[in-house]
């Protein structure tokens, strides 16, 4: 009796929270998905990384950083040093000061060089206000951590990219600089409609080059940025928790056994 | 706390015997929980996976011309890279022969004779010797001379004169070119 | 204490202890010297769990420390550096911050249990005091900590929390500024909150002290509530209870270390991974759950009365939500202690229960109606019972029968 009580009184408090967490808005809910790094067992699945990775280089990485990536990351999920260094070369950033203490050039830009796999990823513009000038006043956001900092997660960050119909509803009004999207808090997003089909060209030929293929795919490697650790994370909490259970039901024996001459 | 006189309850026989496994095993079984749970403890005070990227630096020494040297950062401490002349291996080679405080020939001391390679920390206690740049003192052996207590290296690095007991310490390193390479 | 040096057949620790008796001590403090009613339930677990999380959390904050960083441009990035590249930071930093929740749960169950058992009446109320004081440093310290990483609801919950003090009349403007150190919350509000917020622990823990020490002074209250009669009633404390403690220790964190490695942002909120922005307030700000109770009390106040601000009543009425359990020893009347013999006491208990749990989903809401209306009755109820029910229902109520002793109860069953 008493332990169901204690039952109730936590689940009260945690339902008491996760009610408290929803926000109004008038966007769509995000559909539910299947993701590889869902629930206790959860993985990645590096080649579906790799892809979104390939994704993101492509199309996101125009407009949004990645600041708390560095390209050496990129081993974890299954590319080469070699092949680090390679994409790591395709990119220039500042080198810092020569051998004279000088930051710039003749013409008064910083020097640079090509970037190392310990860089962290290259930021398209060099701070907040040239984004938002090269964007119409829209900061796009850092996506390192995207699918945490917002509510609904993977399931959000998917929905939204592929979250723009062909006609928007009759009554919606979106300034001109602004687009229409079903799940966007408000619906006017900054963000134009960046995945179509075949924007993208895959090498593994059995996998759908289809915007809605590449938007799974980003995600997932965006929740891989997000979460590094989750694999590891997962795993060993799985054996942590069978070692607890038999951890506890040895200390409830044990207890047992004390006890048995009290009751 | 072992020996302190326990009021439990005694058993006696099997049950005695039953209720020692299962108290042994707990205790084991706990104390391999602990251990397990204080490892990452300590581990969290290992160098971080972003320190431990800079543990090796890939230098381009193709601009380095011959006499000329440049100074590297590796794992935060100088490194200096030496093209030596044809003149320099000369005078080192010959004084392996010579009477050295820290005995070491100069082929041990380099993968390629035309590049030392030597961590540029004096061995006395810690200054960073002169030498490196055109126009700075080079000391007596015209390797590297320290400021802070009058040290005099060779060019092959070793120590000929001053209070530095050891001859500067040669890092890790590969050619992965000719003009490449990789330290640590 | 008399000296009951202990005898070993060890020498190495019979010098220590005939110089120290460091042994005697242990034994006498949750050893086989310590007598302990023989019929606690498992609500008398949560105490020695709520010793056992502070011990993670002040070992996980010091090495968070270690590697944390606080200042406004680099907070937020350090604690992703330990998330990340940190060798188990993730695991540190979640256990800190999952740490936190589990703190209030079992502190505020510890409580509830206290209430209903008497266990704060005589000779106890200084032992129930210091336990106040410490969920009162708590509450502190854990609002402190939530602002370190810098994000979002960091940044919009300090300078909610803090603008509180503005309600302070005359001298309230003056008074939050002192304590962001500067216009707004910033740089130097984040500094010396991380200063205090590594302080204030260890002010806990010697609370802590005190109240183990004031506690084995009169030793446990029991489920009965009746005095302790003779050696009949009691146990030794080990290995009964070490065992027992140590079976809740075991479930405890089979809970625990499942939000830390399944779902460590479970009771966290996505914004505090936006890193803090001055010129953006978040759509909709809500404190961590365990203060959602308290915010909603806050929130019931919306009228001025009498020239009172209501902002001013808020606050007071906040921190006096807290406060005011300082004084449960007096305003709990009974001759009787625990309440399983006080069966109107009882359901108004309970009713208290069910409404702190529902102020704590009304704190969560929007302030829209009926939230609000709904906020000041929950309100209301809080402090009738604790001001009105209580005290009346407690000096008025028929009490069942209460057991001769503890070992005639533990024999009946």
């Amino acid at each position: 009796m008493k332990t169901i009580r204690t039952t109730a009184i936590a689940a009260a408090l945690i339902l008491g929270v996760a009610s408290g967490a929803q926000a109004a808005t008038d966007a769509k809910e995000p559909e539910t998905r299947d993701w590889t790094f869902n629930g206790v067992f959860g993985y990645y699945d590096e080649a579906q990384l790799r892809r979104g990775f390939q994704v993101f280089k492509d199309i996101c990485n125009a407009c949004h950083g990645l600041d708390y990536i560095a390209y050496r990351n990129l081993q974890a999920i299954g590319y080469t040093e070699d092949e680090v260094k390679a994409i790591a070369a395709e990119f220039e950033v500042r080198s810092g000061p020569d051998e004279d203490g000088e930051e710039l050039n003749e013409d008064g830009d910083f020097l640079t060089r090509p970037a190392l796999p310990f860089d962290k990823f290259n930021n398209p513009y060099p701070n907040e206000n040239a984004a938002k000038a090269a964007n119409g006043g829209s900061l796009p956001p850092d996506l390192s951590l995207i699918n945490k900092a917002r509510i609904g997660g993977a399931n959000y960050t998917a929905a939204l990219l592929l979250g723009y119909p062909e006609e928007m509803p009759e009554d919606a009004h979106i300034p001109d600089d602004k687009h229409y999207n079903d799940y966007f808090p408000g619906n006017a997003i900054g963000m134009p409609q960046m995945l179509f089909d075949e924007v993208v060209e895959y090498e593994d030929e059995t996998i759908p080059m289809t915007a809605e293929q590449y938007a799974v795919d980003v995600t997932a490697f965006l929740q891989w940025a997000a979460e590094p650790e989750l694999e590891e994370r997962k795993s060993l909490g799985v054996v942590v928790m069978v070692f607890l259970f038999v951890l506890t039901w040895l200390f409830y024996k044990v207890k047992q056994q004390v006890w048995r001459d009290v009751h | 706390m072992a020996d302190t006189a326990s009021t439990a309850p005694e058993m006696s026989g099997d049950d005695g015997n039953r209720r020692d496994f299962l108290l042994n095993a707990t205790i084991g079984v706990s104390a391999v929980g602990t251990l397990a749970a204080i490892w990452p403890f300590i581990d969290f005070l290992s160098p971080s996976a972003d320190v431990l990227a800079l543990a090796t630096t890939e230098v381009d020494i193709s601009g380095v011309d011959l006499g000329m040297a440049i100074t590297i950062q590796w794992q935060g401490k100088p490194v200096f890279v030496r093209h030596r002349t044809a003149e320099e291996i000369e005078t080192a080679v010959a004084d392996d022969a010579a009477e050295l405080r820290d005995p070491q020939a100069d082929a041990d001391r380099v993968q390629n004779p035309d590049w030392l390679i030597v961590i540029g920390i004096c061995t006395h206690l810690g200054c960073i010797p002169q030498g490196q740049k055109p126009g700075e003192p080079r000391g007596e052996w015209g390797g590297w001379f320290c400021p802070c207590h009058g040290s005099h290296y060779d060019t092959s690095g070793r120590i000929r004169k001053g209070p530095a007991p050891l001859n500067l310490a040669v890092p890790p390193y590969e050619f992965l070119s000719d003009d490449t390479v990789k330290i640590g | 204490m008399s000296h009951p040096t202990k005898q070993f057949k060890n020498p190495v620790l019979n010098w220590i202890e005939y110089r120290l008796p460091i042994f005697s001590l242990i034994d006498n403090s949750v050893g086989s010297g310590y007598p302990t009613p023989k019929n606690l339930s498992y609500w008398w677990n949560f105490g020695s769990l709520a010793g056992f999380v502070l011990v993670i959390m002040i070992a996980t904050g010091i090495l968070l420390a270690m590697q944390y960083t606080p200042h406004e441009t680099m907070a937020f990035s350090s604690v992703e550096h330990i998330m990340r590249d940190v060798n188990w930071g993730w695991l540190i930093r979640y256990l800190h911050m999952n740490g936190g929740s589990m703190f209030f749960i079992l502190v505020y169950i510890h409580v509830f249990r206290g209430v209903y058992y008497g266990s704060h009446k005589k000779p106890r109320e200084l032992l129930w005091i210091i336990g106040v004081i410490i969920l009162f440093i708590m509450i502190i310290t854990a609002f402190l900590g939530y602002v370190l990483p810098w994000g979002q609801m960091s940044y919009w919950g300090a300078t909610v929390i803090t603008s509180m003090l503005s309600a302070v009349p005359v001298v309230g403007d003056d008074l939050t500024i002192w304590l962001w150190g500067g216009f707004t919350v910033d740089n130097p509000t984040l500094n010396r909150f991380f200063s205090l917020h590594y302080l204030l622990p260890f002010t806990i823990l010697g609370l802590v002290i005190l109240h183990v020490w004031a506690l084995h002074e009169h030793k446990s209250n029991n489920p009965l509530g009746i005095d302790v009669q003779g050696p009949q009633d009691t146990i030794p404390f080990h290995p009964y209870y070490t065992v027992k403690d140590l079976f809740g220790v075991g479930v405890f964190l089979i809970f625990y270390l499942y939000f830390v490695f399944f779902a460590p942002n479970f009771f966290g909120e996505p914004d505090n991974y936006i890193p803090a922005n001055p010129l953006l307030t978040p759509p909709h700000i809500v404190p961590e759950w365990y203060f959602l109770p308290f915010y909603a009390i806050l929130r019931a106040f919306t009228v001025d009365i009498w020239g009172i601000t209501a902002k001013l009543q808020g606050v007071v009425a906040m921190v006096m939500a807290v406060l005011l359990l300082a004084a449960l020893p007096w305003l709990d009347g009974s001759r009787v202690r625990s309440m399983s013999f006080r069966p109107r006491s009882r359901i108004f208990f309970w009713t208290f229960v069910a409404n702190c749990i529902f102020l704590g989903y009304l704190g969560g809401q929007v302030a829209e109606e009926p939230y609000v209306i709904l906020g000041k009755i929950s309100t209301a109820y809080y402090f009738a019972y604790l001001l009105i029910i209580l005290p009346f229902v407690s000096r008025t109520e028929d009490v069942d029968e209460v057991p001769e002793s503890i070992s005639a109860a533990v024999s009946k069953q």
